[in-house]
């Protein structure tokens, strides 16, 4: 039996940028990641649990395992908790301990769910899940309005820049599908995120357990004008949260075959973290500073005429200067601030606090160098966003406000500006841990 | 303003490129863990298009347990020559007659458990550092745990309540000597992408995958391929059925399901409507709740 030939399909699928009509569905979908945060009860396992079954993600062998499982702990209904939860011991003790990732698919976009325990005390596991996400799934429980919880989950959506994020009220049915109810959170949210950097906030009234506007609208709802969840998660506008201004080009590593065919090639390989390359472009290299021109972008699939972010490329320069893994290309009119002093907010992930004048290796996107915490100048409460300046000795799920110095400069963006170029990771060098994750002011 | 947007199989394979070079950056001497399934298959295609022009930096490393389908091996063979990529294989029998691992017995016997040992042998033998592999968080639940890097300590052991946090796409592959890592580069790819991806990209997979005739006997609800390997019991029958594989692993455990397809387009279209999970079909997993837990912390893939 041989392979089946595809050229049409494959000829059909736009490897640059030339947008040609596509008749397969599922070639034009696009990746949405979400992150969701929440305790036992305030019904987010019903509410994923809902989503992958009305999508269809959630396979028999699966259900019947969980089905399994629930009558063996004595539970009159399905837990569908235990579909998120992976490890022996989760599963045990009716806890989640790490970010679970589950995945689901409709006809318009494949979604990743990061799913984090939302208790203070998994503050790093949240920070984890949130720091790839377009979107953040805040659950609200409508008896109980706007709680220090709801506010937690802000504030680090917020602290992350998660570019959207969407208010789920949930357990409406509990409180008579009253739109009343429901102006009062949405009004009390909305006070509370003014203080906050969020740009897009959207409140859907939901109930997980009876499906109200999740995949369906309410037909107990019909003051509520607005899309479902479903619809929504599926229509976010998600083009613009990668920043296609300021050029950024770590290159991870120097692509040289050696070969008869490629004997002179010299390739840098990285993937694009902001901006749009173009060959013939005049780029610098950094930290060197010499300039050069861009002479292709090359690809396994051949050469490209773009190349923009998220995407994996090889570039190839007209001139042969120096540069190597931890070094980045950008536009000679916009290049990053190299400094040696960086202010970050960090988070602190390790049970070991920090050492006091301790070094780390400081890891910005492949470049690694030295660095030690300054000074703390406040912890935030991220309850309440108080910043508190008597408070400078940092435990594991703080968030704390430092300076670090370190041995060369960093070629860091804001991270209001670029999440990639705009953030780093402390490395223990005694035991090589991840101890902090921070993000450049 | 122009939309600069990649589909979702275009980002996941710009993401899976990342992290293989990641690899290169960062390990002095990684391989790919090479089983002939269509992760692996994809892993290695992924890691021409990371590397291009030059060629895939990494050895395939084939754990045989010596219960193969030939179709695999033959596959294994063309794909490495194709390549000129480097093969080791670490066989499952020399452990065996080392003393290192011992044949499990009766009925359902399988060498899937004591591949570990095996593996673990090999990446010491050959100090490899980092060990990639095709794994997917969506396969199974413990599986579901896995960072992209994941770390092994100087027995080869997973702990999986005590990994590294994994933020933005900064990967930490620091060890101490004697230490490796596992790395998944298809770590948020579900079987449906792979097999549309598949499709995408044309790429080349063993027949088995396709539905064809064969001798098969029905055990633990599947359809299980007859071979030397295994024990026919006298009340089991064998049959002749149309049937493919949705996953390939050891013949003793690989389970296939009855299907027409005979083409990617088909496959696609069964994947769609399927109501089990690829690994549905896999006696290794079938043991208890916690089998694939349980293996993993002693180092199966």
């Amino acid at each position: 039996m041989g392979t089946p030939t595809l050229k049409i399909l494959t000829q059909m699928e736009n490897t640059s940028q030339q947008s040609t009509a596509n008749t397969n569905g599922y070639l034009d979908m696009e990746l949405l990641r979400f992150t969701t945060a929440g305790s036992v009860d305030d019904g987010k396992s019903t509410l994923i649990g809902r989503l992958l079954f009305d999508s269809k993600s959630i396979f028999e062998d699966q259900l019947d395992q969980v089905k399994q499982s629930s009558e063996r702990k004595g539970l009159e209904d399905t837990d569908l908790a235990l579909l998120t939860d992976g490890l022996k011991d989760e599963r045990e003790q009716g806890i989640t301990i790490d970010v679970a990732y589950r995945y689901f698919a409709t006809p318009k976009r494949k979604f990743i769910i990061a799913d984090t325990p939302g208790h203070i005390q998994y503050t790093r596991n949240m920070v984890t899940g949130a720091s790839t996400a377009n979107a953040a799934l805040i659950l609200i429980d409508a008896r109980n309005g706007v709680v220090e919880q709801t506010c937690r989950h802000s504030i680090i959506a917020s602290l992350l820049q998660i570019p959207h994020i969407v208010v789920c009220i949930n357990k409406m049915d509990l409180v008579d599908y009253s739109q009343d109810v429901y102006n009062k959170i949405v009004a009390d949210f909305e006070d509370f995120a003014s203080k906050l950097e969020v740009k897009d906030v959207r409140f859907i009234p939901i109930s997980a357990l009876k499906g109200d506007n999740v995949v369906n609208r309410s037909e107990s709802m019909s003051w509520y004008e607005g899309s479902t969840l479903l619809y929504t998660l599926e229509h976010l506008h998600i083009g613009s949260d990668h920043n296609h201004i300021d050029c950024r080009f770590p290159v991870q590593t120097v692509i040289r075959p050696k070969s008869d065919e490629f004997h002179d090639y010299r390739g840098y390989a990285g993937r694009i973290a902001g901006g749009v390359f173009k060959p013939g472009d005049e780029i610098t290299a950094l930290p060197s500073g010499f300039t050069s021109k861009i002479k292709s972008i090359d690809t396994f699939n051949g050469p490209i005429e773009e190349a923009f972010a998220p995407m994996s490329v090889t570039i190839t320069l007209e001139d042969e200067i120096d540069i190597s893994r931890g070094d980045m290309l950008v536009r000679t009119n916009n290049q990053p601030e190299a400094k040696q002093d960086l202010e970050v907010m960090l988070c602190w992930l390790n049970q070991k606090g920090p050492i006091p004048r301790g070094k780390y290796t400081l890891r910005h996107t492949s470049a690694d160098m030295k660095a030690m915490i300054k000074e703390v100048r406040y912890k935030l409460d991220i309850n309440t966003l108080h910043r508190n300046e008597e408070d400078t000795d940092i435990k594991m799920n703080d968030i704390c406000r430092v300076s670090l110095r370190t041995t060369k400069p960093v070629l860091a963006d804001s991270y209001r500006k670029n999440r990639q170029t705009g953030s780093v990771i402390l490395i223990d060098d005694a035991t090589n841990e991840t101890v902090a994750a921070g993000m450049v002011i | 303003m122009k939309s600069y947007n990649l589909s979702h199989l275009r980002e996941l394979e710009a993401e899976s490129i990342y992290v293989l070079r990641e690899v290169y950056a960062q390990f002095e001497n990684p391989a790919i863990l090479f089983s002939g399934g269509k992760d692996s298959i994809v892993i290695t295609h992924l890691a021409r298009k990371a590397f291009h022009p030059a060629k895939i930096p990494f050895p395939l490393v084939h754990i045989d347990t010596g219960h193969n389908f030939p179709e695999t091996i033959e596959f294994r063979d063309n794909l490495v020559e194709k390549l000129g990529a480097k093969l080791v294989v670490g066989s499952v029998q020399k452990s065996i007659d080392e003393g290192k691992a011992a044949e499990e017995k009766g009925k359902n016997a399988s060498r899937n458990a004591i591949q570990t040992v095996t593996l673990l042998d090999t990446v010491e033998e050959n100090q490899f550092d980092a060990a990639i592999g095709g794994a997917r968080r969506d396969e199974e639940k413990a599986r579901a745990k896995e960072r992209f890097f994941s770390h092994r300590d100087e027995f080869g052991q997973w702990d999986p309540k005590n990994q590294r946090p994994e933020l933005w796409n900064i990967f930490n592959g620091k060890h101490h000597h004697g230490e490796h890592f596992r790395v998944f580069p298809l770590s948020n790819w579900t079987e449906m992408d792979v097999w549309q991806y598949i499709l995408l990209e044309n790429i080349d997979i063993p027949s088995l995958y396709f539905a064809h005739e064969r001798k098969v006997i029905r055990r633990n609800g599947t359809w299980l391929p007859v071979s030397e390997f295994i024990q026919i019991d006298p009340k089991e029958t064998v049959e002749e059925k149309v049937i493919r594989f949705r996953t390939l692993g050891d013949i003793t455990i690989t389970g296939g399901v009855e299907s027409d397809a005979d083409t990617l387009e088909k496959i696609v279209e069964e994947v769609a409507a399927a109501r089990q999970t690829e690994r549905g079909n896999r006696e290794d997993d079938k043991r208890s709740e916690t089998a694939m837990e349980d293996r993993k912390k002693q180092g199966y893939f």
